[in-house]
């Protein structure tokens, strides 16, 4: 795929064709490289096999799963819908928290590339750091002392934890953009606004996206945790699993996490490449 | 003397730039004691295509920055059209000025009709008049609309992006324009050929360019009148290019300038301003006789033989029709080389170089014979022209010095303070 792309780039238009092209518009200006056709970026290849490994691996494991000698403890960890409760949890505390790392760490990360910000980005770069360097599990036990038990600390907990890459990412997408071309921007009449939405937030909407994935992948795995603080997931069933020694349940629990984990990477794939400005190269 | 020969006046009346006039702009840096920009007054004509030249880092970008402020100015005023525009809303100025930058500066994520369409979006215009506007731009820059509307400046080539980024530039039809070193990424011949388009869309739009380069050579080819500028901007002089080749003001501005100015100079006049003399000429239809005839008769003992459609064929001497033996096919030396009346006299010069005997056809419309150009009507016309540059040259100065003389008779008893004041 990119081989192909390349070639075309570069065998595409020769300069020296435009040398002696007349003025006007019958002028042969390098043989035309392709009808501006930009090449389909989600093959069925990528749409297909994830969803498809996934599938065979829950339906795996539901046969085995189905087949395994539960005993009455087992069958209370599932028991009255208990599965579904954990899971709808799990994807509700996803959602939310990644819900307000965006809110929180792109409009910051827009802020610090501002030219009067600036100089504060490393400090609240430094901060940020701190909130992911600490171990997970620590900062949750400190947020439920701090909040008390429930879902609201390990929120608060999860989206301390994932702010950082978004926000670095935002930052770093922010500043990759060529200089001249924001004063391009501002040459030609585009207030500061403007260039914001016009240019510089498109530009840097590919590595805010990868941001965006590592925190919900992130998200997906910190939302383990929340059963310590009591704030439900799936780990609750990891956890029941664990301490009542029932190897089904754990099983469950985990194949549970590691598919919403996989397929939250999937969705996130896909977003990238379909909110990706056009005319930026495909890879 | 080129320019107003290529520019038929009443074309030069329906101008659509604007004045721009600086007056003793400043520009300084936080921590720099020296000015980046010190003090520049001057006055642009409108529809006139004005070149800042100079080294590196002397701040001809910067200057041409505090035109739309993309750099606000220490102190000092600008004033477009007579408006002072130090103080207006700098995103409305920029609206009205059109800027185009080295390696295009064309948005990756917009197409190119997106790019174009930027401006007139922003200043509201209808769609319908916007699209138009996208379809006459390409065309005007030379692009096939059809073609281009839709790409992507990644599928364009290094040439093709700066068309698009000068189309961009012109599309809300801003009365001036600014362009900072446009065609500095591009290849030496597409170079060439864009400045050549430049100076044809010039000559139909009228606007009042603002060009700024490090090439001299870029400069004599576009300027109307061109700036030398040394560190921090001060002018070292300010004339057509004519005055600076013949007449440097200083060390400086000739060391600029560079060897060989009498060679550029002739860059700056067109075959149709020389002398092109009558040459005698026969067609291949005229009968063998006839050619004879003439060769005898003539002055000199060669004719220029021309095909059916009068186009200069073959030189033609006494002696090459005896050993072809009559056969007009086999005689005389093919014409390898001609000249239009728009070449540049360096072009001229080339040709006639090459030709073993220092002439070269002239020829109008398809080709048609009109003249010749030979070694010693060149000599002539470019030591007149030398000497009437240095006389120009000479009584400009003077000039120059009256004026100044008058300014400093004035400021001394005061009268020049008062319209000061006032604005």
């Amino acid at each position: 795929m990119r081989e192909r792309l390349e070639t075309r780039d570069t065998v595409g238009q020769p300069e020296a064709a435009e040398a002696g092209a007349p003025p006007g518009k019958d002028a042969p200006e390098g043989p035309p490289p392709r009808a501006a056709a930009p090449p389909r970026r989600v093959t069925w290849q990528k749409l297909t096999i994830l969803p498809a490994f996934l599938l065979a691996l829950l339906l795996a494991t539901w046969l085995w799963f189905r087949g395994a000698d539960l005993d009455s403890i087992a069958r209370n960890s599932i028991a009255d819908g208990n599965v579904w409760l954990r899971l709808r949890q799990h994807v509700v505390l996803t959602v939310v928290s990644t819900f307000f790392v965006l809110v929180i760490a792109i409009p910051l990360g827009i802020l610090l590339t501002r030219r009067r910000l600036r100089p504060a980005a490393p400090a609240v770069i430094a901060v940020a750091n701190v909130g992911q360097a600490t171990p997970a599990i620590g900062l949750l036990a400190l947020l439920v002392i701090w909040l008390g038990i429930g879902m609201q600390a390990a929120l608060v907990g999860m989206v301390v934890y994932a702010v950082l890459p978004v926000l670095a990412n935002t930052i770093a997408g922010l500043r990759a953009i060529d200089p001249t071309l924001v004063e391009a921007a501002r040459g030609i009449g585009m207030s500061a606004l403007g260039v914001l939405r016009r240019v510089e937030l498109p530009l840097a909407v590919p590595l805010i996206l990868a941001g965006v994935r590592t925190a919900l992948v992130l998200n997906v795995g910190t939302a383990t945790l929340a059963y310590f603080g009591g704030g439900g997931g799936l780990g609750d069933l990891i956890a029941s699993g664990i301490t009542n020694q029932r190897m089904p349940v754990l099983v469950l629990g985990s194949v549970l996490t590691v598919a919403l984990a996989l397929l939250v990477d999937w969705m996130a794939s896909l977003a990238e490449l379909l909110l990706r400005p056009r005319g930026l190269g495909a890879s | 003397m080129a320019e107003s020969a290529q520019r038929p006046p009443e074309d030069r009346a329906r101008t659509s730039g604007a004045t721009i006039h600086l007056e003793n702009l400043t520009k300084r840096y936080p921590g720099n004691p020296a000015p980046a920009v010190d003090c520049v007054t001057m006055d642009i004509k409108a529809g006139e295509l004005v070149v800042f030249v100079g080294p590196s880092g002397c701040g001809k970008t910067t200057t041409m920055k505090m035109i739309n402020r993309l750099i606000e100015p220490t102190s000092g005023r600008i004033r477009i059209d007579g408006e002072d525009v130090t103080g207006i809303d700098p995103v409305r100025l920029r609206r009205k000025i059109g800027y185009a930058i080295q390696a295009s500066g064309l948005f990756p994520h917009m197409t190119v009709a997106q790019n174009i369409s930027l401006v007139p979006r922003m200043t509201g215009w209808s769609k319908r008049r916007i699209a138009e506007r996208v379809e006459e731009m390409l065309d005007l820059v030379g692009l096939d609309p059809g073609e281009f509307h839709g790409r992507y400046p990644r599928q364009l080539s290094g040439g093709q992006q700066q068309r698009v980024g000068v189309a961009r530039a012109l599309a809300a039809d801003p009365p001036v324009l600014l362009m900072d070193e446009p065609f500095g990424a591009v290849d030496p011949i597409t170079r060439d050929h864009l400045q050549d388009e430049l100076i044809r869309l010039q000559h139909e739009l009228h606007k009042t360019i603002v060009f700024v380069t490090h090439d001299f050579d870029e400069a004599i080819k576009l300027g109307d009148r061109i700036a030398v500028l040394r560190e921090r901007s001060h002018i070292a002089q300010f004339d057509t290019p004519e005055a600076i080749l013949t007449n440097p003001a200083d060390d400086f501005v000739s060391g600029f300038v560079g060897a060989g100015a009498a060679l550029k100079r002739l860059n700056l006049t067109r075959v149709r301003d020389v002398g092109v003399v009558d040459f005698p000429t026969a067609t291949i239809d005229d009968p063998l006789q006839t050619i004879f005839d003439r060769l005898r008769a003539g002055t000199t003992n060669e004719v220029l033989l021309l095909d059916r459609h009068h186009r200069p064929y073959k030189w033609l001497r006494r002696g090459d029709l005896m050993r072809a033996k009559g056969s007009l096919v086999r005689a005389g030396t093919l014409v390898h080389d001609t000249v239009t009346r728009d070449a540049t006299l360096r072009d001229a010069l080339e040709a006639v170089l090459i030709d073993n005997a220092g002439r070269v056809p002239v020829t109008g419309r398809r080709g048609r014979y009109e003249g010749v150009v030979d070694m010693e009507t060149l000599m002539n016309s470019v030591h007149e022209l030398l000497e009437e540059d240095r006389l120009d040259a000479v009584e400009h100065q003077h000039l120059l010095e009256e004026q100044r003389a008058q300014q400093v008779l004035e400021e001394q008893e005061g009268t020049t303070d008062a319209p000061e004041e006032l604005a």
